[in-house]
């Protein structure tokens, strides 16, 4: 995961140069970054806004819009929990609760010891077997104490 | 050796559909990965192939495999088609999904597949936008916008370069159909965007999934590259959404695929005129699209013989949240709200009585039980002061806190806001600011002074004016959230500012006594 920048901006450059440098091909390219280094470091945005053409700030300003991008690295485990109503209509309250006490991060937040990051996800489209998460990419339903404990003994694996 | 069709979908994997499948294939049998039949009480499910019909068992964990194969298991279904939730749907769009590999061609092309298309483009363009409209499809994207006169206008508009794109960015919590068709069906999805391209005369087609179904990304891209011979010349890609859900929003989806900022535009001009790059374009939703070959191969006849009033054809209701019996329902429109939560979906899991339900996602209004009798219509829910939206029902009991669920609403829509226009951007922060003050006088809790209530930028937000001079009582505070969703409801760009009162004014209306209304009767008397 420890790219270089010179590794990060040599990627771009193959990118773009593969996948075409149009101005629409800003967030597919933003997406591959942070697939390949974990995060959209802020020092390579001057080369991702000369490699498609684009102000600096406006790159910036796509990255800060949208919830996806991160700006610094994540934990080494990240539990993106439902939020929305139908979780919430199945108890996810509790649930998120009980997840910040037992991996001991508040949401939205990576513990300090940076292992973990509970985030908050509005809707995974299983909303009539929640609450739900996803534990490393991994969807997980009908979450309860018993389900919360096991997550939280595989990502302490 | 034994045959066992088990669900790929993402909500069957949630629930251990894969370890399930890989125990069915350790015990040697040949396991086939379908959609999901889409009733999730009986999932994990596993259908045995025996003598040429398919014998469900659900829900099953790895441990019942044994049993399983000897026939002999607890939770024996017998034929899941035959299943009362199976057998009461009209399944014109979700007809293959559960039965069929998502991926086999040659399962596609044997459960009728690409003969709406084909038909398509036996027909001259006009007439297949004609059979769209005698069809009566509306929009299923939340609108209800008739799909064939959006088809006229970009046929008719001028260019050599127009654009079709799908609206899969299904953000509304209660809602999955476009996730379940996108895993189960995908082909069904490219054969009804290739037919809108025959119709129009587009060349190139995108799909805008959000990054929260990467089980729908991954499907769809795999079943892009198989078709991609049966519908040439047209081609398709796919996008990936960034976790804004305001990207389901038509315009702003557009500035996303585009490379911007998902703001929303103003229209005019309509998408259908310039949308995409500037290009006519036609922009339907998932399952509108997915409803298009089986118009074109059964005929708009066909279609528009089910279904309400001016609501024709099938939905997909989508039943969920507290709920016993939750999944995907395709039914004729007209069918009551009552009949779809307590008949169908069984009441709620865990036993208590319902409460409320909201229908159309986190824009859609709470209808209490007294309007069970509301017929999925259109018409008929826009003239009780709800909406279909995508046909999500979301289930509370009667453990639900309308007060905090409208305060929900409001945080979301400032969680969500792409920050275009004001109502929107500061209506919903200071709408969560009203609503925590009549939630705590409710609660009996003095105004909490700014400082000690939140720290961060809300709370410097409210710090800004001196906390005795606002007027904190129940009745000014609910009498300035009117003024404020009035504010929102017809003063914001688009539906996130301007649908987000609907839940928080439907609860307020329907539950007063949660706002502590009923305290302010007796002090009143």
């Amino acid at each position: 995961m420890a790219l270089s920048l010179d590794d990060k901006t040599a990627f771009v450059k193959d990118w773009t140069h593969q996948h075409g440098a149009t101005r629409d091909k800003l967030l597919p390219l933003l997406h591959a970054v942070q697939h390949e280094a974990g995060h959209v470091d802020d020092a390579l945005i001057p080369t991702i806004a000369q490699a498609l053409n684009l102000s600096r700030a406006d790159v910036h300003g796509v990255i800060s819009f949208y919830h996806d991008f991160r700006r610094t690295a994540p934990a080494r485990h990240v539990v993106k929990l439902c939020r929305a109503e139908s979780c919430q209509a199945r108890g996810g309250a509790l649930i998120e609760a009980a997840a910040e006490s037992r991996l001991g991060t508040r949401m939205g937040e990576a513990r300090g010891d940076g292992h973990v990051a509970l985030e908050p996800v509005y809707c995974l489209g299983l909303c009539a077997v929640g609450p739900n998460a996803l534990v490393d990419g991994r969807p997980i339903a009908r979450i309860d104490a018993a389900k919360l404990e096991w997550i939280a003994e595989e990502i302490a694996a | 050796m034994t045959r066992v069709y088990i669900s790929r979908d993402m909500a069957s994997v949630a629930l251990g559909a894969d370890e399930l499948a890989a125990t069915f294939r350790q015990a040697g049998c040949e396991v086939v990965r379908t959609g999901s039949r889409g009733l999730f009480s009986i999932e994990p499910l596993a259908e045995v192939e025996v003598d040429g019909v398919r014998i469900g068992y659900g829900p099953i964990a790895p441990g019942d495999v044994p049993a399983v194969l000897a026939g002999d298991h607890a939770n024996r279904l017998g034929e899941v088609a035959a299943l009362p939730f199976f057998a009461g749907q009209q399944r014109f769009t979700f007809a293959r999904c559960g039965v069929t590999d998502p991926l086999s061609l040659a399962d596609y092309a044997a459960h009728d597949g690409w003969r709406g298309l084909d038909a398509a483009r036996a027909m001259a363009p006009q007439a297949v936008v004609d059979a769209v409209k005698a069809s009566g499809l509306r929009g299923r994207g939340g609108a209800g916008f008739p799909t064939g006169i959006k088809w006229q206008t970009v046929l008719e508009a001028a260019g050599p370069t127009k654009f079709i794109v799908c609206n899969a960015d299904e953000g509304d919590s209660g809602t999955f159909a476009d996730r379940m068709l996108m895993e189960g069906d995908p082909f069904c999805l490219i054969e009804g965007m290739a037919i809108a391209a025959h119709a129009v005369g587009a060349g190139h087609g995108y799909i805008y999934i959000r990054s929260e179904y990467p089980f729908a990304i991954a499907t769809m891209q795999e079943a892009i590259a198989l078709s991609a011979q049966r519908v040439a010349p047209f081609t398709l890609e796919v996008r990936v959404g960034a976790g804004a859900y305001v990207c389901g929003e038509e315009t702003a989806l557009l500035d996303s695929i585009e490379g911007k900022r998902g703001q929303v535009r103003a229209k005019p001009p309509l998408p259908a005129l310039s949308g995409l790059f500037g290009r006519p374009t036609v922009i339907n939703n998932v399952l509108s699209l997915a409803a298009v070959p089986f118009i074109l191969d059964a005929g708009a006849e066909a279609y528009a013989a089910v279904g309400f009033g001016r609501s024709r054809g099938t939905m997909p209701v989508q039943i969920a949240g507290n709920v016993k019996h939750g999944g995907l329902y395709e039914i004729g429109f007209g069918v009551t709200l009552g009949e779809l939560v307590n008949g169908i979906g069984g009441g709620t899991a865990s036993g208590k009585p319902v409460r409320a339900v909201q229908v159309g996602g986190p824009l859609g209004a709470y209808i209490p039980p007294s309007q069970f009798d509301l017929p999925f219509d259109y018409e008929a829910f826009a003239a009780a002061g709800a909406l279909i939206g995508h046909a999500g029902i979301t289930v509370f009991d009667e453990d639900a806190d309308m007060a905090r669920l409208a305060r929900f609403a409001m945080e979301f829509c400032a969680v969500e806001s792409c920050g275009k226009c004001t109502p929107c951007r500061i209506g919903s922060t200071r709408g969560i600011e009203i609503l925590d003050r009549i939630i705590d006088a409710r609660d009996g809790q003095a105004v909490k002074n700014a400082q000690e209530r939140a720290s961060g930028y809300l709370g410097k937000a409210l710090n800004s004016r001196a906390p005795d001079r606002i007027d904190a009582d129940i009745a000014s505070q609910t009498a300035l959230l009117h003024d404020l969703a009035d504010t929102m409801k017809y003063g914001s760009l688009c539906a996130l500012g301007g649908f987000t009162p609907y839940p928080v004014l439907s609860a307020l209306d329907h539950f007063p006594e949660d706002f502590g209304a009923v305290q302010v009767a007796e002090e009143l008397a």
